[in-house]
């Protein structure tokens, strides 16, 4: 279940970009190894981040993760359903569950498409 | 069961000693409540009944086997219980020690300090100790602040420590509450990997937290060339020492060359733990860093007499009020000594024997990612089982049904479905024969019947809970 039209970070981020905005959140596969969400935590609006630094967490019943920025830019939205429903990550991670919105300064760089990381996860499996 | 609250019945109270002895005989009208307290009613055996009941359904190492990895649940003999229960310790006011002239008062308890630093000492190789940390990630924050100031009276510009990505959590924090930015070596093949470290190494770096063995029980190869390196740039060697009860009597780790080190006498040397204390997370240092050490220390005189020595103006100050939790400190100093050097020697060779024996008869049911020699403890994982959609998780909760506490689970956070088991040194082989063909019988059921374990527990008073529920609506506050 890897969307064809996504991004993808090598440290289980997707990101669809429309233009200068980017909307980010964990992938599926990301999901499924943390299990249950309990608790997203998320940057706030205005904040700014260089891809690849940390720009949030979020905790499972198992775990505690980072999520990093997968691309450089502005914070100018944030799900903040996310707050008092978690759960939408784990139901659908590539719709409801969205994480942030960027406005992208320059190209994103380094991103991997959908077989580029499918071998990843393929990967990180064994 | 029922609360208390729920088994109360107005009126009912218990037995007092003579007639008459109500509230109004002994406290001033104008000071008693008008309203009412609400508490519960009962009888003094309804009390008595509730909370045997309650006491029986706790579950503790006297009870059965508590294989909770990375936590050396071992059992710890009675007569320290003794020996910290004496009143000549008990009665004693700890600022006597402070007053003018009362030092002769309790110069036993100051002997225990100064000698359970002496053998501390002599059991890690470091040059000095401190007992003051009242737990180990107080003796982990007292340890990256002897560091600091460290390199504070040298004038180095520090500003990042190096931890493993096997380690305790604890590491990581203790060196960010302290100010230090903090950086993640990856580990190969389940130890650090020299090549890795040097890749992160500079010359901001204050120094580097190390687990040994780690935790994955695996003991770490690499230590000469990992100290050559950090000496290089002055940085500091810490151990934490979460798992010293793998090496005691066997490796000091001062003579490996660790600056700093802490240990937790309420793992490794006899005090029960799991309740949320009192623990104790004395700290050891190299002599380079011994005028860093907190105050107050203990010192001798001559002619034999203890005391407190407050002169050590390079010190990081108090970290504690008094002199750390010493009845703890007084169950390690019984435990030592009665133990002796062939004792300590022998409690950690079972320990790892222990160890090992499990992994090998586990072998063969379960993925065991590291599968080599370990020390005390080992990191089994439930990958095999997951195919039937069983994980971690619910092995744990299945071994609730037979009868033990669960081993840790998901942790390391380096073994995906981890299950880390630590038999420690005190459970004998009919005991670890017992909990393996338990664990074994899992297994199978995994295979043939895999909703029985995702059922599991199903024999204990609460059942399967809802936890991401319990982690997602927090209610921790019931209505008096």
């Amino acid at each position: 279940m890897i969307p064809d039209d996504l991004l993808y970070a090598k440290s289980h981020e997707w990101c669809m970009v429309e233009g200068d905005v980017a909307t980010v959140g964990i992938t599926q596969f990301a999901q499924e190894q943390l299990g249950d969400l309990t608790f997203v935590e998320l940057p706030e609006v205005g904040d700014t981040f260089q891809a690849g630094s940390e720009m949030g967490s979020v905790e499972s019943v198992k775990a505690a993760s980072e999520i990093y920025a997968p691309v450089t830019g502005e914070i100018i939205e944030i799900n903040e359903a996310l707050e008092d429903a978690p759960e939408k990550v784990n139901e659908e991670p590539y719709g409801d569950g969205w994480l942030v919105k960027f406005r992208i300064k320059g190209e994103p760089e380094g991103l991997l498409d959908a077989e580029g990381y499918t071998a990843v996860i393929e990967a990180e499996a064994h | 069961m029922k609360t208390i609250f729920e088994k109360s019945v107005p009126g009912r109270e218990g037995c007092w000693p003579c007639e008459g002895m109500a509230e109004e005989a002994y406290i001033p009208a104008e000071l008693l409540r008008d309203g009412d307290i609400g508490l519960p009613s009962a009888s003094e055996l309804d009390v008595v009944r509730h909370f045997t009941k309650l006491s029986q359904r706790n579950y503790g190492v006297d009870g059965n086997f508590y294989p909770l990895g990375s936590c050396t649940m071992k059992y710890n003999p009675k007569f320290t219980e003794i020996v910290a229960g004496m009143p000549g310790f008990t009665r004693l006011h700890p600022v006597l020690p402070q007053l003018q002239g009362a030092g002769g008062l309790c110069q036993g308890a100051l002997e225990v300090m100064y000698e359970t630093e002496n053998l501390l000492s002599e059991i890690t190789g470091m040059h000095a100790f401190t007992l003051h940390p009242m737990a180990g990630a107080h003796g982990e924050l007292t340890g990256v602040m002897l560091m600091a100031a460290y390199h504070k009276d040298r004038g180095n510009k520090k500003t990042k420590i190096i931890v493993p990505d096997s380690a305790h959590g604890t590491n990581p924090a203790s060196a960010a509450i302290a100010g230090y930015t903090v950086v993640s070596v990856e580990s190969v093949d389940g130890i650090v990997d020299p090549a890795a470290l040097a890749e992160v190494l500079d010359d901001e770096v204050a120094g580097m937290m190390m687990t040994c063995p780690n935790t994955l029980g695996l003991f770490e190869k690499n230590l000469p060339e990992i100290v050559a390196m950090l000496r290089k740039v002055d940085a500091l060697l810490y151990y934490d020492g979460a798992n010293l009860n793998a090496v005691m009597g066997k490796m000091r780790v001062g003579d490996v060359g660790f600056d700093i080190v802490h240990l937790n006498l309420h793992k490794t040397f006899a005090t029960p733990h799991g309740g949320g204390g009192p623990g104790s997370g004395p700290v050891g240092v190299c002599e380079k860093l011994k005028p860093f050490l907190p105050i107050s220390r203990v010192a001798k005189l001559e002619d034999g007499q203890f005391f407190l020595d407050y002169d050590y103006p390079k010190s990081i100050g108090y970290v504690a009020p008094f002199y750390g939790n010493f009845g703890v400190v007084l169950k390690a100093y019984a435990y030592i000594l009665r133990l002796g050097r062939a004792g300590i020697i022998r409690a950690s060779e079972n320990a790892v024997l222990s160890a090992n024996y499990m992994r090998k008869r586990l072998e063969d049911h379960f993925e065991i990612p590291f599968n080599r020699i370990c020390m005390h403890e080992f990191v089994a994982s439930a990958s095999r089982q997951t195919k039937n959609d069983v994980h971690a998780l619910d092995i744990a909760k299945a071994l609730l049904d037979k009868g033990y506490h669960a081993p840790t689970v998901y942790f390391p956070l380096i073994v995906p479905e981890a299950i880390m088991i630590e038999p420690t040194e005190t459970e004998n082989k009919e005991t670890l024969d017992r909990f393996i063909d338990d664990l074994i019988e899992i297994a199978e059921l995994a295979v043939t019947d895999p909703a029985a374990i995702q059922a599991a527990p199903v024999t204990l008073p609460v059942t399967r809970l809802d936890e991401t529920r319990a982690a997602r609506a927090m209610e921790l506050t019931d209505d008096l």
